[in-house]
Parts: structure tokens; C-alpha cells; sequence
């Protein structure tokens, strides 16, 4: 099976990934975090990437979080993409959710009023 | 169960290919297919269950829950609650007998989570899987994988968690058996329950509405739950967190996907409640370990992936 490196140039991490690997399994391989790790199964969407560069296979993903708008300028899930070529990638940012919002404010001011 | 809501009865579940989705949950999790229908629904039970089925697979291409069920006492009990909702001011809707086969006429209306619920009174008694009903042996002996015993509850993220309670409670007859709030005086997890387990539903707040964080499936011991990790090991399945035991619940669980990333549970243990109990509270700054006991930490992962 022909391995091809994969480039983040968010984080300037870079890897191998084999022809029949997703780009998040063969990230978590090589105990890299460059991109954050959700379901592994194209549902959560948290490992979304956008390929700026490169052939790659694509796997079945959650319409929800890659609709064909985002998928036609390269936004995918990088548990479901397999590549073909050499990828460059980069990060999309994540929407931080509320409940650990919450939960780190209530820490804070918890440690504030033990001072 | 002070208004006639016995248990929860079934979950339909999205998923993005049917033939991975069906391996996980009979060949991993040891649920059985009990029917399939036009439609290209998949059914399953777990073997202790009495009813022909409890979860609904429905291939899509956006992963998560269609709808949770709960069994009613019976038709009476069907035809009160439903003008109890409607006097509440949800709009609900009558869907027929045998939508889903096997099953009697359904009651569905989506709270203010973006949830939908749905109450029935039937569905085919088809008995425990695999053993008979009268001297039955201990287990039936052709289980496969972690041989989950029953549904159990379901977890959820949503907004408007108040009014979700005010339902829950006051028109379904709920009973608040845990919370986590937050030093405003807000409520950001409520775990409800219409028996005497620790919970039949929870929910988590959410500015997003209608998402899944899991379903959850019970075991019988603590060794079952590692025998599950196991499992998850040997078949190369993603896994989430565990085996650990929750602060909220005290269960001993573990958490995993589905290969639509969905994320399951299978647990063992957890606390009792009766309805005079009062809820037991965890507090926001405490929720790291209200979540992981062990851990003690805030696991982004956990709070954040849904489907
Ligand atoms: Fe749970």
C-alpha cells in the first residue's frame, strides 16, 4: 500500500499516511494532536479539516457538518478521508460549547473565592 | 411512574451504513435482530427484554436519534397524557399503529431541547430472547459479544432545560434524581427517571438544540464492563473513555462509538432513588469529576462530541 505524507500547515506537523488509512488514524498512529479527535466515525465532526492540496478518497460524512457547500472547498472529516497523493491540510475552528464554558467560569470562581 | 410512564421502550437511531451499524450493535454489543421493514429499518432487543424490539436503526446520511419511547401502563394512561401535553401547550402527533412493526399507535411531541418523545401503550410481547418463559435458565447461551441486557436510558444536549424538567416532572411524572448546577443557581444536567434507577433520560445544556450524546445500555457487573473494553480492543473500535466508574450515578462504565459515530454506553452499578429521595447535586466546578470520579478532570471530548 503506497504511504503519502500528510502537511498541517496550521501547526506545521507533518506525517505519514498509507493509501487505506484515514488521516486521523494515521495521525493518532504517531501520537500526534493536530487534529482533535471526536467519534472517528464521520457523526461529530470535530476532526474537521480543509485539504488544501491532494487527491484523496472520501468516506461516508454526517451532511450536518460537511453539507456539499463546505465539501466542495475541501471540508471534510479527517477520519474519513484516505489520500491518493501527498495532502497539505489545515485546521477549521471549532465552536466551543457551552457546558465547558460553564463548567471552567464555575472553577474559576471557585478558586477565586478560596483565595 | 406516578402518571402511568413505566419505562423507556426504544430509540431510533440514525446511522450512515447499515451493514457496520447492524455488526456493531448485535456482533460487538449483543443485541438481537429481531425484524426489518420497508423501509430498510433495522430492529433489535437485547435478550432480557420482554417487548420485539427496542432500538430502530434508520440509515441516513446525518448520524443521531430520530426519537426515544416510553412504555406506557396502558391505552387509558396513553389517551390521558396525551391531553395532558396538549393542555401543557406541545403540539403532538398521533402516529399509527404498526408505523413501526410491532408496535401500537404512538404519541410524539418534541420538547424544548429539540427532542422528540414519543409515548405508546403496545408493542409484541415476544418474550426474553432465548430462554422460556416459564423455568427459564439463568441466560440464554448463544449470546454474542458484551451481551447487554437491556436499553437503558439516553443522554442528551439541549437547550431550555427548564421547561424540558417542567415536563418531564409535572406532566410525565418524572422524578429529578441528580443535577448538576451551576453558581448561578442554573440547572446545567438534570437526570430524570420514572423508576427506581438513577436515570431513564438526562439531559445536558446545550445552545445547540435536538443533539445525542449517548445511549446506554446496562450489564450486570463490573467484570462485564472490562470484558467490554476488551471487546473494543480486539475489534478496533473507537473508543471514548473507560473503563471508569461516573461521580454523577456512581455507575462503572465505558463509553464508545458506533461506526457512525454515535456514541454508546455500557454500564453496570449505579444508585437507586425512590421519589421521596431528594436529588443528589454535583456542582459545575466539581463537573470533572462528577463525570470521570477517577479522572477528575474536564474531558473536552466528552462534553463537546455529539451527534
Ligand atoms: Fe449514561
Amino acid at each position: 500500500m503506497p504511504a503519502y505524507q500528510v502537511f498541517n500547515r496550521t501547526t506545521g506537523d507533518s506525517f505519514t499516511c498509507n493509501g487505506d488509512q484515514s488521516v486521523l488514524k494515521a495521525m493518532e498512529a504517531v501520537g500526534k494532536k493536530c487534529v482533535p479527535v471526536g467519534c472517528r466515525g464521520g457523526g461529530c465532526g470535530f476532526c474537521k479539516i480543509r485539504v488544501l492540496e491532494g487527491d484523496f478518497e472520501c468516506g461516508k460524512m454526517s451532511k450536518a457538518h460537511v453539507p456539499p457547500e463546505a465539501l466542495a472547498q475541501g471540508e471534510v472529516l479527517a477520519c474519513r478521508i484516505y489520500p491518493q497523493a501527498d495532502l497539505t491540510i489545515e485546521c477549521v475552528p471549532q465552536p466551543v460549547d457551552a457546558v465547558v464554558e460553564q463548567a471552567t467560569r464555575a472553577k474559576q470562581t471557585t478558586t477565586r473565592a478560596m483565595r | 411512574m406516578k402518571k402511568g410512564v413505566m419505562r423507556p421502550g426504544h430509540v431510533q437511531i440514525r446511522v450512515l451504513d447499515m451493514k457496520e451499524a447492524v455488526e456493531h450493535y448485535t456482533d460487538l454489543m449483543g443485541l438481537i435482530e429481531t425484524d426489518r421493514d420497508v423501509e430498510g429499518r433495522v430492529y433489535l432487543k437485547a435478550w432480557t427484554e420482554v417487548d420485539k424490539f427496542s432500538v430502530v436503526l434508520r440509515e441516513t446520511d446525518q448520524p443521531g436519534c430520530d426519537f426515544m419511547g416510553f412504555k406506557v401502563l396502558n391505552e387509558d394512561t396513553l389517551v390521558s397524557l396525551t391531553q395532558d401535553l396538549k393542555d401543557f401547550g406541545l403540539e403532538v402527533e398521533e402516529i399509527p399503529a404498526e408505523e413501526l412493526k410491532g408496535c401500537g399507535r404512538r404519541v410524539r411531541f418534541t420538547v424544548a431541547s429539540g427532542h422528540a418523545f414519543e409515548l405508546y401503550a403496545d408493542k409484541e410481547y415476544t418474550g426474553k430472547w432465548g430462554v422460556t418463559e416459564v423455568n427459564p435458565e439463568a441466560w440464554p447461551r448463544d449470546l454474542g459479544g458484551m451481551k447487554a441486557v437491556r436499553f437503558d436510558h439516553s443522554l442528551f444536549y439541549g437547550p431550555n432545560l427548564p421547561e424540558v424538567l417542567d415536563v418531564f416532572t409535572n406532566v410525565l411524572g418524572f422524578h429529578l434524581a441528580e443535577q448538576v448546577m451551576d453558581p448561578d443557581g442554573n440547572r446545567i444536567a438534570q437526570f430524570l427517571t420514572a423508576s427506581m434507577k438513577e436515570h431513564d433520560i438526562a439531559f445536558i445544556h446545550s445552545d445547540k438544540p435536538g443533539q445525542l450524546h449517548h445511549t446506554s445500555f446496562y450489564l450486570e457487573t463490573w467484570d462485564d464492563v472490562l470484558r467490554a473494553a476488551d471487546l473494543i480492543s480486539m475489534t478496533d473500535t473507537s473508543i471514548d473513555i473507560g473503563p471508569t466508574r461516573h461521580g454523577l450515578t456512581h455507575g462503572k462504565t465505558i463509553y464508545f462509538f458506533d461506526p457512525s459515530g454515535n456514541r454508546c454506553e455500557v454500564f453496570s452499578g449505579g444508585d437507586y432513588t425512590y421519589p421521596d429521595h431528594k436529588p443528589v447535586t454535583w456542582t459545575a466546578d466539581e463537573l470533572g469529576k462528577a463525570i470521570f470520579y477517577h479522572d477528575r478532570q474536564l474531558n473536552e471530548r466528552f462534553l463537546t462530541v455529539l451527534t
